[in-house]
């Protein structure tokens, strides 16, 4: 069908949602102030010992995502998809898991994998093109970033489910995107996990773009959250660059998981500063008035001035983050200009668990190429000498 | 470990078996065995699966290992994933060939990449159950031969047993195996009979084996169509043609050693599958051998197939399968002197 067919579609005169516009739940507000009560849901402000917590990893996670894309800019890594201005998002799922608990990111969670512990170089192999997944998944406890939209979230479930029937209290988070969610493995994800009542917690960060296409194109609902309703699990529609609420909802929501109450469908509602990836140009599909409106909603500066505001922060404080978040970013430079060898018959290495002949026929005929190279190659170098 | 690593249990008296039983028997002896090992898909439970292959195990074993899923099979790939992630070894059943494809993207992109995606930190012991192929009368979608897909892609180990003995011995094996496994089973198969002493051995399941020596020929098939090839070659005795039968048992990896060394023994090889010809698993079959015994091949290597259509309806199905007359006609086609 041309796309103009779709376009005079009237669907607005089809569709009428009983329901009134929703407001995000939110404990901080733009401005740095405690929100009211009645946009908070029922939810508590965390401590101030926690919210500078939050805050600090916010602002490191930031200054590395901020690098890492200077880097890519480079040349240096192959790709990075940014989360800058998602950062309350991703600090406040890792916040929310303990040390036994699984989180199944995607692509651009790299910040919720440095928040979690794992080293820069770890997280940036698969980008710099050294292996597809460059960090211990089982010692973090952290899946592979996954690349197809929804698959890892089925794994969560699956993974959630095999806890609950081990009787252990292991909780798994996946992370999703908004337009993930218009793929059936969303569905089939929060379908499976509310009929088998699985502990697993679907954090969806509504950046509002699908690379270039928005949120109103993928569904006709009010909000992601509201779909909890359809399959039978509680929803939270939060403002998601507030990183309190964002704290205090998924914290919750994982200890309902392990106290064996089910899933939880979380929508924070954020905004993706940066381009989908550096290949991407947002000016061709989107107004640059909105950046300004989202640089005014930043889930930093809005803690900043809260922190303040209540006595939490320091300008000494902010100066000791800043100067972790300045090495951190020195370190990733470091890591990521030294030169990280490859090895071409590791290619063969991991594919299976059980030897198969035809593969190792295969892996010794690199070999052999390799070592033909390498004796080619010292034959120019010496005739050079000479 | 690997089922042949274990100590042998102790042998049960002789019982006809149908395959479908024992693969049935093949899963509770698991289950008996191994407490990680689950059961979960779409009418596996008290029904006992369309084909009665896991008839019984619900109510032995009960809901927190054998389960009826939500009706989506890229659902229960991908949760079968996860539990393969948290120490379980998922049995999982697509209920048809056909309906498996909403699972392909859980299986081609995760199930057959992880463990090289983590450098082998995760592996995924998980076994993906499909009935496949036709000759049961069956409606559209019910009898599709998918190997190919699933044989192209690395990362997975894709096998199919002909008989009641392999099919109890390769599904124990694919069970305890550390690699994701298709299991192919070959639905006008299941009602065969065969009489067994559980727990039954038969060859490791990554080999084919030589069911019926022969000296002219060799006959190569797979799940469904061996017992067309033996009975090929039962015909081709009165017309003084003795016909080697390869049963490959796996198609990935496929095991050159056995078939190579029949082919370099008869000269001549055909082989046998229900799917299509074009860009079919004989293709594969046809110019490997080529490449590696050319020298020893008094002929092409042929293949006997399905036409490249769609899967016929009922009535029209008995002109699309391979028959022994039509696998006769095929090898007379070649100069014989």
């Amino acid at each position: 069908m041309p796309h103009h067919c779709v376009m005079s579609l009237n669907v607005e005169s089809l569709v009428e949602s009983p329901l009134t516009a929703p407001r995000p739940l939110r404990l901080i507000d733009d401005t740095g102030r405690a929100a009211s009560p009645d946009e908070a849901g029922g939810f508590a402000l965390p401590d101030p010992a926690t919210l500078l917590s939050l805050y600090r990893r916010m602002v490191v996670a930031r200054r590395f995502d901020v690098q890492v894309t200077a880097l890519t800019r480079q040349g240096r890594l192959a790709t990075y998809p940014s989360a800058l201005g998602q950062e309350a998002c991703e600090i406040a799922a890792v916040a929310a898991l303990g040390a036994e608990d699984w989180l199944f990111p995607t692509y651009r969670d790299s910040i919720a994998l440095l928040t979690r512990g794992v080293p820069p170089e770890h997280i940036l192999a698969s980008f710099r093109g050294d292996w597809h997944s460059g960090y211990d998944q089982n010692a973090h406890r952290i899946a592979p970033q996954a690349t197809p939209l929804a698959t890892q979230a089925l794994h969560a479930v699956g993974l959630a489910t095999a806890s609950k029937l081990k009787r252990d209290t292991t909780v798994a988070l996946t992370l999703l995107g908004d337009g993930a969610t218009s793929e059936g493995d969303a569905h089939e994800a929060f379908n499976f996990a509310a009929v088998w009542q699985a502990p697993v917690v679907f954090l969806v960060q509504n950046n509002q773009f699908a690379i270039s296409v928005p949120l109103d194109k993928q569904m006709r609902c009010r909000t992601i959250a509201d779909k909890a309703i359809g399959y039978g699990m509680p929803g939270y529609f939060v403002d998601g660059n507030d990183v309190a609420a964002m704290y205090a909802v998924t914290a919750t929501a994982v200890q309902n998981a392990r106290a064996g109450h089910g899933p939880t469908l979380i929508e924070g509602l954020t905004y993706r500063m940066e381009a989908h990836t550096n290949s991407d140009d947002p000016s061709r599909y989107r107004d640059a008035g909105d950046l300004e409106i989202w640089r005014r909603r930043d889930p930093i500066t809005r803690l900043d001035t809260y922190l303040c505001e209540v006595g939490a922060l320091s300008d000494a404080e902010r100066a000791d983050i800043r100067a972790e978040a300045e090495d951190l970013a020195a370190a990733t430079r470091e890591c990521m200009t030294r030169s990280a060898p490859v090895d071409p018959l590791e290619l063969f290495d991991h594919v299976y668990a059980t030897p198969r002949a035809a593969l190792m026929e295969q892996r010794a005929f690199l070999a052999a190429e390799l070592a033909e190279h390498a004796a080619a190659s010292i034959t120019a170098q010496s005739e050079e000498i000479r | 470990m690997t089922l042949h690593d274990t100590e042998p249990a102790p042998v049960r008296a002789p019982v006809t078996l149908t395959m479908a039983a024992a693969l049935n028997a093949a899963i509770q002896d698991a289950m008996r065995d191994d407490p990680t090992v689950v059961l979960f898909g779409e009418d596996v439970g008290p029904l006992g699966g369309v084909f009665r292959v896991t008839d019984g195990l619900y109510a032995e074993f009960g809901e927190s290992r054998v389960s009826d899923s939500p009706l989506a099979e890229s659902g229960i790939v991908g949760t079968a994933i996860g539990m393969a992630m948290y120490g379980l070894r998922p049995v999982v059943e697509m209920q048809f060939d056909a309906f498996s494809y909403p699972a392909f993207e859980q299986i081609v992109s995760h199930v057959a990449k992880m463990r090289n995606r983590t450098r082998g930190r995760i592996q995924l012991p998980l076994v993906i159950r499909i009935p496949y192929a036709g000759d049961i009368g069956g409606v559209e979608h019910h009898s599709d031969s998918s190997e190919a897909y699933w044989a192209a892609t690395p990362g997975l180990t894709v096998v199919s047993p002909s008989n009641p003995a392999d099919a109890y011995s390769m599904l124990r094996e694919a069970i305890s195996s550390d690699d994701p496994v298709i299991f192919l089973e070959p639905k006008s198969r299941y009602w065969a009979k065969a009489e067994l002493s559980l727990p039954v051995r038969t060859a490791p399941m990554n080999t084919a084996a030589v069911l019926r020596e022969g000296t002219d020929v060799t006959l190569i098939a797979y799940g469904p169509t061996v017992k067309t090839a033996l009975a090929t070659a039962e015909l081709a005795v009165a017309e003084g043609l003795s016909i080697e039968v390869v049963d490959l048992r796996s198609l990935s990896p496929f095991d050159d050693e056995t078939v190579g060394a029949s082919v370099r023994k008869t000269s001549r090889a055909a082989v046998l599958h229900e799917a299509a010809q074009f860009g079919g698993y004989g293709a594969e079959v046809a110019a490997r051998l080529t490449e590696r015994n050319f020298f020893h091949l008094a002929a092409p290597i042929l293949r006997i197939t399905g036409f490249d259509i769609p899967y016929p309806s009922p009535k029209l199905e008995e002109y699309f399968l391979p028959t022994p007359d039509r696998v006769l006609a095929a090898l007379g086609t070649w100069e014989w002197n």
